[in-house]
Order: structure tokens, then C-alpha cells, then sequence
């Protein structure tokens, strides 16, 4: 059905809403992206951005209930968005997984890990037991649990966070589903942890050819493992491209601001870092014009009050670069410079 | 209680502090079957307006650190000074006058906050527990704090909910200045923060050592923030201070084998030049500190631990002027002017590995091939994908 080339999975104008006292809160509003088998997508965003929300909606894990989910998700050719509830079920777990940044909170803590990884082969596959239990030691073997005979009767709260960490990945990838979506998996671990496990996941994509899509806030992490990024910013995809676009050409304020807040540890910057002023907006009362404009430090920039007014549209630059942002070309490039020599002239 | 013969010069001055905790059999006569060495033999002190940066991954005792030297936690040895003051065994009462010199910022600006009281009331706790009256009054000083550190002062008889994540850090951070302490511990401040707010509370951090001269005691488990907060850096492993130098050595030249193995496990945020680092990729997890490991606590998972390090435990020893580590094979190059022979320096300096600071090797090992072989390290694991152009 697909070929390396094309998009395994294939977002196109998501949307979610949810309703709440507050009236109707957009937390993602038209997203498009797409991600091929072995590539890996990181969408990068602070707290509110909608990153995990997008996550959520593609794994069909938003109540039907309470969100209305529009657009569409096409994982191989086929609309995710518009499944039943049992379709997408089936698809989860087999052709598309999640890790999540709580292990702790995504495996029971009164079933064994063992039975927990087995039960994952027999919902989807046509197995006995004891074929399941083989593929569960396999997995946990290669996911690189220490003696896994023993491991594999041990129950969640009897491993570190950083096995347990391993557990979960064994059990999203056991039934090598060709799409992983890993929504801040070391968040919660320590910086010798991250590591491997950042090189664990790197190694088991590359073994099954999977699709990543990795949503961090770490700029670190997306520098590491990404080959394409989209930066969201309240509900929006406000730039997107390959890693080195956004490292080394990023043009929308807001990228420019989160590189220039980051501290480095391979550089003294200048003895104050740069922050955007302010705070991320909030959903539910989201700015008319651009939703960055509150924090932008060139919105004046722009003629008449286009950015206080008008939303900006997803741009594409070239080079597979997209900007959502009012500035001309002249200006961002203007804009880009400034900051990016500010940033290389503070370091000491 | 003032100890004349102690260093009058240091804010605060930690001598070989332990802290155990005891670990208890279950039932009705629970006895006492062992102890977590949380903090094992720390020595450390800091200067006034200085910050010292506590680095270690969870587990290593850098909190339990900050909390017993103010005396939130009971130690079990050693010796806590604060201001030429002997702290460690005071009562409560005596401690309360002494709580003006010394102040905490939490780390979860959540839970840091009583929800149902206002933050007038929150940061104007201090005057009252203190019995002060600042001139012009309480509620006057308040404001003056909260503008001080970015908050408006007409949201006075707001409560924390109304507040945003940044904002109530700014909160804790005024109650903790209020009554200008001398020493202010912060326990990971900044890291439940978004990357925009969490570079603007440490401008602020800095804005408020300027103006008042404060110390800070700066836990944190990310080297990147205490690269760019701290002046020197304490790196801590189950327990103990493996390594202490001044944020220029620690960074650029860094002896311990595990400081090499933290920093070379941040991922950097530059994608060409996070693809052409090698990394030391450690083995395993922390062991637990209810039984540490014999000799060095690190040699279980240390890439150059030979025989003697699971004997003999190695002693903090100065390799160049304020540079400590305690290793029995540090990851020394000939520094001009080290300090090599010491009272006890079983420490011959013949294989000696040179480990170049990691701006030197970002620019250079796409042509210089592999810092392995370079550095003469024994295990290391590197990223097999090639360098993008």
C-alpha cells in the first residue's frame, strides 16, 4: 500500500474542540503534517500549544463524547478521523502505538509485566499463550531489560523508572506497529536514562522501519533524533521543515525566541538569556490576530494591525520550510539575522 | 553560639554532612534493618552573592542536601554553619531568628502555595512569623516585592489559582527575598517551567543576586541551567560530591568520569553538532543507596574502574586551584600548574587521557576522526550516522 516515499501517515487540517464552561476551547486548529516509514517527525510546543492533543486525536484516544475531532488523519490511505471507534481500536496496538512520558500510569501495577506485554500479542495476533509469553521475553530482551527470564514475572512497581520506561516501549512496538508516537518518553527520567533510551528508540525504528512522531519541549531531544520539525504555538503549526531549516534558517519570531531562551551547555551565552516576554496564551481566550502577536517584539513591523487583526497563514518558503508569520521575506531574514548574531555575540 | 574560629567570609559552610535514613522492618515491632545514606560526607561551602550549582541525577541526595542544611531535614553528622553560626544542633526556637538568613524556592510552584490564602498573605508570611513591621507597613512591602519581581501589585488579594505557572514561581521567589536573606536554596526552580518562563525566572534569580547580593544553593538535575546560573558546580553521585570546580573548569575540562558521562548525555540543541559528538553512554541504573557499592560508589557503572576502585574509597583531592574530584583515575590532562602530588596522591600521572572541553570538539572531530581513540577511553558509544553537510 505504501512505498518508502510516500507519507505513511498523513495529517490534513486537524481540528479538536472541546466544549466547556467556558464556551467552545479550539485546542488544535488546522494541523497538516506528514511523516514517512524510518523518518521522524518532533513537534515542539510549551504547555497549551496542542502537541499532545494533536497525539491524542490521531491515536483516537479523545472521547468522541467530549471533543469534536475535524479533518483528517490518513495513516496508509486510510482516514483515521472518520473510523469507528472499533477500527481505531484495532488499529492501535498494531499499526500505530503510543509511549507516554508516566510509565507508571500506562501499565497496571497488579498484572505482571509479563502477562501485560502477552495480552498486547493476543488481542492482536493469533497466538497461543505460550507463543506470547516467548514474544514478550523477545521483546523485553531487546529493549534491553536485564535478565528478562525473571524480569518478565516482575510486577511494575519492582522496576526502575528507566526499565519501566523500556516496558512500555516493548510493549508499543511488540507487535511492530509502523507508527510510533512518543509524546515526551523521557520527560520523566534522568539525563544517562534519556540517552538510552533515545538510542533505543532510534535502533528499534530503524529495525522495523517505523514512522516516529516525537512531541517534546526539549530542543535537545528534537536536535538529536528529528529529521523534520513543526514548532506549535497555541493550537497552530506556526513553522515546520527539516531540522536544519529550523536550526540553522528558523524565521517565525516565536522559534527564534525559543532558541534564544534555550541555556546551552556547550556555550556561556551572554549572562542574561533573551526570553520572550509574557506568558503562552490560553485556549480558551486565544488572541484574534496572530496568536503570537502578544509576545512578538516585530508585530509594528508589519503595516496597518495585520497582526492584531488578521490570522496569518501557513507560508511555504521553499525547501519544504512553512512560516505561519506576517513579516515579508525581507523582514524575517532581517529579524533572523539580528538574533541569531545576538545569540553567537553573547557567548564568551 | 557565633564559632570564632570558623571562616567568617562563607554565607554557608557544610562539613562532612550525612544524613541517613532509616529504613524499618514491617509490623508492630519494626526495627531498624538498615539505613538509605542519602547524603554521604558532604563538604561545601558557599560565598556570599556567589551561586553553587548541585548537579546529580534523582536519587543522588542533592535535595535531601538542600533541605537538611537549613535544617528542614534533621542530620545525622557532620556540621551546618550559616553565617559563623553552628546550626546543626540548634532547637527549633533558637533556628527562628536565623530563618531570616536562609530562604527555600520550590521547585513545584503549585503545591509551594496555600491556595486559600491571597498573595498578600503568602509573601507577607515572613513579616509576620519574624514579628517585623517594615516601614510604611506590611502591605506596602508586599507590593514593593511583587513589582520587584514582575508581578502587578494590584492582584495583592489574588489567590495562586488565578496565577499562571511562572507567576507563582514569582510568588515563592518574593516570599523567599522578603526579609533579604543571605542564602536562598532552590530546589530544581525552574525545571516544571516552559523553556520561554524558565529562562525569564533565571534572569530574575540573577537581577535579585545583583541588587541584594544573595547567595544561592542551586539544585538542579539540568547542567544546561547551572552552565548559565551558577558560578561553581557541585556534582553529586549516591550521596557523595564526586566533583567541584568553577563553572568554566567543571565545563570545559571536566576530571570525574561521570561528569563526562552527564554532560555528554545532554543532547545539545544544534543538530550538526549534536551528530558528530561521540558519547559516553552509561550502563544500568543508579544502585540503591541502602547498600551502595564498596570502594568508589561509581565504579558499578564507571568505564574506567579498574581493581582498586572497588576497595578503596577515593578522597576529594584539589587537581588545580578550586578543582576537586574524587577519582582514583581522573580524567586528567598535565594541567600547568595542577596540583598533582597530595598528602595521599597514590595518583601517578603517566596514562594521561586528554579530554577536549566539547567546543573544541564539535568544530574539529569531523576531520580529527574519533575522540575514542583520542581520549583513550575505554567504552565509549557513538552516533554511527554520518555528519550532515
Amino acid at each position: 500500500m505504501t512505498t518508502a516515499a510516500q507519507p505513511f501517515l498523513s495529517v490534513d487540517g486537524l481540528s479538536v474542540t472541546f466544549p466547556t464552561e467556558d464556551g467552545r476551547v479550539q485546542a488544535v486548529d488546522g494541523v497538516s503534517f506528514s511523516v514517512e516509514r524510518g523518518k521522524t517527525l518532533a513537534i515542539v510546543g510549551e504547555s497549551g500549544s496542542g502537541k499532545s492533543v494533536t497525539a491524542q486525536a490521531i491515536m483516537g484516544l479523545l472521547d468522541r463524547r467530549l471533543s469534536v475531532v475535524t479533518g483528517h488523519a490518513w495513516l496508509a490511505g486510510r482516514d483515521i478521523v472518520a473510523m469507528s471507534d472499533d477500527e481505531v481500536r484495532h488499529e492501535r496496538g498494531s499499526s500505530m502505538a503510543m509511549i507516554f512520558q508516566d510509565p507508571m500510569s500506562s501499565l497496571h501495577p497488579f498484572y505482571r509485566i509479563g502477562a501485560q506485554l502477552s495480552e498486547a500479542v493476543l488481542v492482536h495476533q493469533k497466538v497461543s499463550k505460550h507463543a506470547a509469553r516467548e514474544q514478550a521475553l523477545d521483546m523485553l530482551n531487546r529493549v534491553g531489560i536485564p535478565d528478562p527470564k525473571t524480569r518478565i514475572d516482575n510486577y511494575p512497581h519492582q522496576l526502575s523508572g528507566g526499565m519501566r520506561q523500556r516496558v512500555m516501549i516493548a510493549m508499543a512496538l511488540i507487535n511492530s506497529p509502523s507508527l510510533l508516537i512518543a509524546d515526551e518518553p523521557t520527560t520523566a527520567l534522568d539525563v544517562t536514562v534519556q540517552a538510552q533510551i533515545l538510542e533505543l528508540i532510534g535502533t528499534l525504528q530503524q529495525e522495523y522501519d517505523t514512522a516516529v512522531v516525537m512531541i517534546t519541549h526539549d530542543l535537545g531531544i528534537v536536535a538529536d533524533i528529528a529529521d523534520n520539525v513543526a514548532v506549535m504555538y497555541g493550537g497552530r503549526i506556526v513553522e515546520s521543515g527539516s531540522v536544519d531549516e529550523i536550526f540553522y534558517h528558523p524565521q517565525m519570531p516565536y522559534t527564534l525566541g525559543l532558541l534564544a531562551s534555550v541555556p546551552r551547555l556547550d556555550q556561556v551565552r551572554a549572562e542574561r538569556l533573551d526570553p520572550i516576554p509574557g506568558n503562552p496564551p490560553s485556549p480558551i481566550s486565544l488572541p484574534p490576530g496572530c496568536v503570537f502577536q502578544p509576545r512578538c517584539a516585530y508585530f509594528d513591523r508589519v503595516a496597518g494591525h495585520a497582526c492584531q487583526t488578521v490570522r496569518p497563514e501557513l507560508l511555504d518558503i521553499g525547501r519544504g520550510h512553512r512560516v505561519r508569520c506576517h513579516l515579508d521575506s525581507g523582514q524575517r531574514d532581517q529579524v533572523a539575522s539580528d538574533v541569531l548574531a545576538a545569540l553567537a555575540g553573547g557567548g564568551v | 553560639m557565633t564559632d570564632a574560629s570558623s571562616n567568617d567570609d562563607q554565607v554557608l559552610r557544610v562539613t562532612d554532612l550525612r544524613t541517613y535514613f532509616p529504613v524499618r522492618s514491617r509490623g508492630l515491632l519494626s526495627k531498624t534493618i538498615g539505613q538509605v545514606k542519602a547524603v554521604d560526607g558532604v563538604t561545601l561551602s558557599v560565598a556570599p552573592g556567589e551561586t553553587l550549582g548541585l548537579v546529580g541525577e534523582s536519587g543522588c541526595g542533592k535535595s535531601t542536601t538542600g533541605r537538611t542544611v537549613l535544617r528542614l531535614i534533621a542530620p545525622t553528622s557532620g556540621r551546618i554553619e550559616l553565617d559563623g553560626d553552628d546550626i546543626t544542633r540548634m532547637s527549633a526556637k533558637q533556628l527562628v531568628p536565623l530563618r531570616r538568613k536562609a530562604q527555600m524556592i520550590f521547585q513545584d510552584p503549585y503545591n509551594a502555595l496555600n491556595p486559600r490564602h491571597t498573595v498578600g498573605t503568602i509573601i507577607g508570611a515572613p513579616f509576620d512569623v519574624q514579628s517585623l513591621n517594615p516601614a510604611g507597613g506590611v502591605r506596602a512591602a508586599v507590593q514593593d516585592l511583587m513589582e520587584r519581581v514582575g508581578l502587578n501589585p494590584e492582584h495583592y488579594n489574588r489567590y495562586p489559582s488565578e496565577f499562571s505557572g511562572g507567576q507563582r514561581q514569582r510568588i515563592g521567589i518574593a516570599r523567599a527575598v522578603a526579609l533579604r536573606p543571605k542564602i536562598i536554596v532552590c530546589d530544581e526552580p525552574v525545571s516544571a517551567l516552559d523553556v520561554s518562563i524558565q529562562a525569564q525566572i533565571m534572569n530574575l534569580l540573577k537581577d535579585l543576586q545583583d541588587d541584594f547580593g544573595v547567595s544561592y544553593l542551586f539544585v538542579a538535575h539540568d547542567l544546561a541551567v547551572v552552565r548559565q546560573i551558577a558560578h561553581r558546580v557541585a556534582v553529586m553521585y549516591l550521596g557523595h560530591i564526586v566533583e567541584l570546580a568553577s563553572r568554566e573548569e567543571l565545563y570545559s575540562r571536566p576530571l570525574h568520569p561521570y561528569t563526562h558521562a552527564l554532560l555528554s548525555a545532554v543532547p545539545l540543541p544544534d543538530p550538526r553538532a549534536q551528530a558528530s559528538r561521540e558519547q559516553i553512554r552509561l550502563r544500568g541504573d543508579l544502585p540503591s543507596p541502602i547498600n551502595p557499592p564498596s570502594g568508589c560508589v561509581f565504579h558499578t557503572r564507571c568505564f574506567r574502574a579498574e581493581e582498586r576502585c572497588t576497595v578503596e574509597i577515593p578522597e576529594l583531592r584539589e587537581f588545580s586551584a578550586g578543582h576537586t574530584v574524587a577519582c582514583h583515575f581522573p580524567m586528567l590532562e598535565v594541567i600547568p600548574g595542577a596540583v598533582i602530588e597530595g598528602p595521599d596522591s597514590g595518583l601517578t600521572p603517566q596514562p594521561v587521557p586528554y579530554i577536549r572541553p566539547p567546543s573544541e570538539v564539535i568544530s574539529d572531530i569531523a576531520e580529527s576522526g574519533s575522540l575514542a581513540r583520542a581520549a583513550g577511553v575505554d567504552y565509549v558509544e557513538g552516533p554511527d550516522t554520518p555528519v550532515p553537510q
